[in-house]
């Protein structure tokens, strides 16, 4: 018999009586403002946000924000569209990229974390391998808790895709926080208003 | 009301002033208590080592004792835990009366009797012990764990007490490491745990330490003596009996 | 690294003669207990989602056979190829071939406690295959050839002085320089390279979606996304409780996972991996290794609903003040205790003795594992299949008989109360553990029994 098939016979023969799936009985909770919890969170965990009126604004801050660098720009309707360019480098390849900026589908005010799939992300690695890490989500898409994000992604829609809270982080030095373990260094994301 | 007193071994043997105290308070609030005089142990520190089997002969004699009785009082939160969840003697529906009919005394004292008021004087600092089998188990108060509403049924009947001023610790909860054989078996993580729990009470300048587990005192008390310490303990049946 | 076994209470007293460190790590770590009370107390529905959480893994656990099928089925669809390994060492044997397969010699690998359980890295290293472990935390103790002593804080053991000594040794970093940002930024440069120059990626698995056939890492760190994606192979091993029904059950998941571990909101990264990505090849290890065995124990099979979040390690005040390497497994604490003597109960009887009961593991399991009772339950069993040893059993059945009769009882008692007032000098010695640190109590002239039969019973 296969490990396979030896396995799931024990299974079979050890599990428990069969329980229900079930439903949630608690109420989640949801915030009147979520830009301003999620921005809240968002500084509790070592990351930074600004609400910006569109992507003009974002350009603007750019232009500022990087200078002779390797900027990926991941966002098509952004000037200097480049990623891709990036798309089938590797890791070796990457590795100078100073900055990238993608588009996540949906912030999380609970927690902080933005979903961003596979396909803005254009290369996997991009966001992990660069020093310095900016996405821009809408107002609109920003979402209390983690069901009602569930509720809104597919998760396999892409062949990857991740919620992404804060730049990369660390404590496994006597419990010492320090923040750029691996990848990014800083986070900053931009919240595109709703209001036009 | 006819109460059954449980009174847990090392008490009797070695502080019989808290069983003492136990049985005038239950009068004073108008219980007829009787002490089944061949009552020895529940059986938890042989079950709690692993023995459960072995306690059959230690159980049926409990029941012996105990059949009968309405209502069981114990002033321990972790004697009684045992008999209600392992209590198994020969005989079955016995032995789910006695489990049934248990109390621990301060829940007895809120919950059935609902004592709302206690003539009780002690003018002392005092820190609260919560012992864990009592509190965790039992659910005699909240627990820091839980996202749950504060409540605390110790805390609730000292609230009555003239004089008293009571202290909690930094760690409002933490176990004192007594723990049964654990503290022989594991003796320098008992002992660690226990010093770390004297140390945040005497942080509080208090003078007494009050609990519901004579066992969790008796640890802590014999750290406080090793340390020279003034600071005494006292279980709580001892301080609502204080005048 | 393959010190001889100390039982846990003889290795806890020894963590503790070092009373600095021990004060440090058990205030370290009841901080990290503390920032998870905060974090539950933030969402008025914390007990709800643990009862949610509780459900699912219960749920999951009666139709486990359906669920890894029709993950097995989804993820093949995914192009994932699924292994099985019915025990540690197939599991290992099953990785190298892939390892083989690639002509690979060096693999970055991402936290897994279960390459842990499997002694993977051993295995690898004993044919000729380096390991590096990409955690910062396991980076740190696999240079210094140790276990993990926690399993989301593997160095929780060590100091500053004692990563800036082991870089020092190894990364060639500055003598004495113990700035933690210092040190993390030279383990990131040699890190970041080994990502970038290795040739398999091996991580762990933090939940296995059955409805779409996919799995989710999480990592503060990035680690795992960085080592997958940089290379062309991706070896993801799972025991094969890990498995959930659907993905709406990972938002209960992990909106309990990281806040119960370390107090955040989530981890800094929640990966979801379902197909892998062009030129890549992505394989799956669903092991057993006496996890079936543990799921026919019907006393002790919802310990198998762990999500590792190791909250019962930083609540347990036994944990906090003897250190992960007294519980000699590979997942220490509470939930370790009751895990390991499935695996092997001679080698374990001592672990579920490694706590006072107090039950505060319990009450912080996200899943609701009744951990307290489990360590009582498998005392029981320990106990009746002789592991404790017949000295052990000869005195708890001296006790048992006293117990049992209330004349030999009062006999006893009285005995030993005066023993004690008489000759104080021959209980409280050395040979007593309880007078080692403690004074015993002042034995009173009569017992309850007596004073009741004299002023109450005339």
């Amino acid at each position: 018999m296969s490990s396979r098939e030896k396995i799931l016979a024990d299974i079979k023969r050890n599990k428990p009586a069969e329980v229900a799936i079930p439903s949630f009985e608690f109420t989640a909770t949801t915030y009147d403002n979520v830009v301003t919890k999620y921005m809240e969170t968002l500084l509790g965990i070592g990351g930074n946000c600004n609400v910006v009126k569109d992507l003009t604004e974002v350009n603007k801050i750019l232009s500022t924000l990087v200078k002779d660098q390797e900027v990926v720009i991941g966002i098509s309707e952004l000037g200097g569209y480049n990623a891709s360019e990036y798309a089938f480098k590797d890791a070796a390849a990457l590795e100078g990229v100073d900055t990238v900026v993608i588009e996540g589908n949906y912030a999380v005010a609970e927690n902080a974390s933005i979903w961003i799939p596979e396909k803005n992300m254009v290369n996997r690695m991009l966001p992990f391998i660069c020093q310095h890490l900016i996405i821009v989500v809408n107002e609109s898409d920003v979402v209390s808790n983690m069901h009602e994000a569930y509720a809104r992604i597919k998760v396999d829609e892409d062949g990857y895709g991740a919620f992404i809270a804060g730049p990369f982080k660390t404590a496994d030095i006597e419990q010492s926080l320090v923040i750029g373990a691996h990848g990014p260094l800083s986070l900053n994301v931009f919240i595109i208003s709703a209001d036009k | 009301m006819k109460v059954g007193l449980f009174i847990p071994c090392y008490v009797d043997q070695f502080y019989p002033q808290v069983a003492i105290a136990t049985l005038q308070l239950l009068e004073k609030f108008g219980c007829t208590v009787e002490f089944p005089l061949n009552q020895t142990c529940c059986g938890q520190p042989m079950a709690n080592a692993g023995f459960a089997y072995l306690t059959k002969g230690c159980d049926n004699n409990f029941i012996k004792n105990f059949t009968g009785y309405e209502y069981i009082v114990c002033p321990s939160g972790s004697c009684v835990l045992h008999v209600k969840e392992h209590l198994h003697g020969d005989n079955e529906p016995a032995s789910a009366a006695v489990r049934n009919n248990v109390y621990e005394l301060t829940e007895f004292l809120t919950d059935v009797l609902k004592v709302e008021t206690i003539n009780a004087s002690f003018p002392h600092r005092v820190g609260m012990h919560t012992s864990c089998h009592g509190q965790r188990m039992l659910h005699l108060s909240s627990m820091s764990e839980k996202v749950e509403k504060p409540f605390s049924k110790a805390e609730q009947l000292l609230s009555h007490v003239k004089g008293l001023e009571l202290l909690k610790t930094k760690r409002v909860d933490e176990c004192c490491g007594f723990g049964g054989t654990f503290c022989v078996t594991e003796e320098a993580v008992s002992v660690s745990m226990g010093q770390d729990r004297v140390d945040e009470h005497l942080d509080n300048n208090i003078e007494y330490i009050v609990g519901g587990d004579m066992s969790c005192l008796m640890h802590l008390e014999g750290i406080l003596k090793r340390k020279k310490s003034s600071v005494k303990v006292k279980h709580i049946a001892e301080i609502l009996n204080a005048q | 690294m393959n010190k001889t076994i100390e039982e846990h209470s003889k290795a806890a007293s020894v963590f503790l003669e070092d009373a600095e460190r021990a004060k440090w790590h058990d205030e370290t770590l009841w901080f990290v207990r503390a920032k998870r009370d905060k974090a539950a107390h933030t969402l008025p529905e914390w007990e709800g989602l643990r009862e949610a959480a509780s459900k699912i893994k219960e749920h999951t656990l009666s139709k486990l056979d359906d669920y890894l099928l029709e993950f097995e089925a989804k993820a093949q669809a995914n192009g994932i190829t699924v292994h099985w390994a019915d025990d540690a060492e197939e599991h290992n044997k099953i990785i190298t071939h892939i390892i083989k397969k690639h002509n690979a010699k060096s693999v970055v690998k991402s936290k897994s406690m279960l390459t842990e359980e499997c002694q993977l890295n051993h295995y690898l290293r004993d044919r000729n295959i380096s390991v590096v472990d990409t955690d910062l935390g396991e980076y740190i103790v696999q240079l210094r050839e140790e276990q993990p002593s926690h399993i989301v804080l593997p160095a929780i053991h060590l100091k500053k002085e004692d990563v800036s000594d082991t870089f020092y040794k190894h990364l060639q970093t500055e003598k004495g320089n113990k700035d933690e940002v210092y040190l993390t930024r030279a383990a990131r440069t040699v890190l970041r390279n080994k990502f970038i120059t290795a040739d398999v990626a091996i991580t762990g698995v933090n939940f296995a979606i059955a409805e779409t056939g996919g799995i989710v890492i999480c990592t503060n760190e990035g680690n795992a996304d960085l080592g997958v994606h940089a290379n062309k192979v991706h070896i993801a091993c799972m025991g094969f409780e890990k498995i959930i029904p659907k993905a709406e059950h990972l938002s209960v998941f992990l909106r309990l996972l990281a806040r119960s571990a370390t107090g955040q909101p989530i981890t800094t990264y929640s990966s979801h991996f379902h197909r892998p990505k062009e030129g890549q090849e992505m394989h799956i290890v669903i092991v057993n290794n006496g996890r079936t065995a543990q799921l026919g124990r019907e006393e002790f099979r919802s310990s198998l609903k762990c999500i590792r979040c190791a909250a019962c390690f930083n609540t347990c005040p036994v944990y906090r003040r003897s250190g992960g390497h007294s519980y000699h497994n590979s997942v220490a604490g509470p939930i370790g205790s009751i895990l390991a003597p499935n695996l092997d109960m001679r080698k374990n009887a001592d672990l579920p003795f490694a706590s006072t009961l107090c039950g505060s593991c319990t009450n912080v399991c996200p899943v609701k594992i009744n951990i307290h009772e489990q360590l009582w339950s498998w005392r029981q069993i320990l106990m009746k299949e002789g592991y404790g040893g017949a000295a052990k059993k000869a005195s708890m059945q001296a006790m048992a008989a006293v117990f049992s009769n209330s004349t030999v009882f009062k006999m006893s008692g009285k005995m030993g109360r005066k023993f004690m007032s008489w000759i104080p000098g021959l209980v409280n010695n050395k040979f007593n553990p309880w007078y080692k640190q403690r004074d015993m109590p002042e034995p009173p002239k009569e017992s309850f029994n007596e004073w009741y039969r004299k002023n109450r019973k005339a």
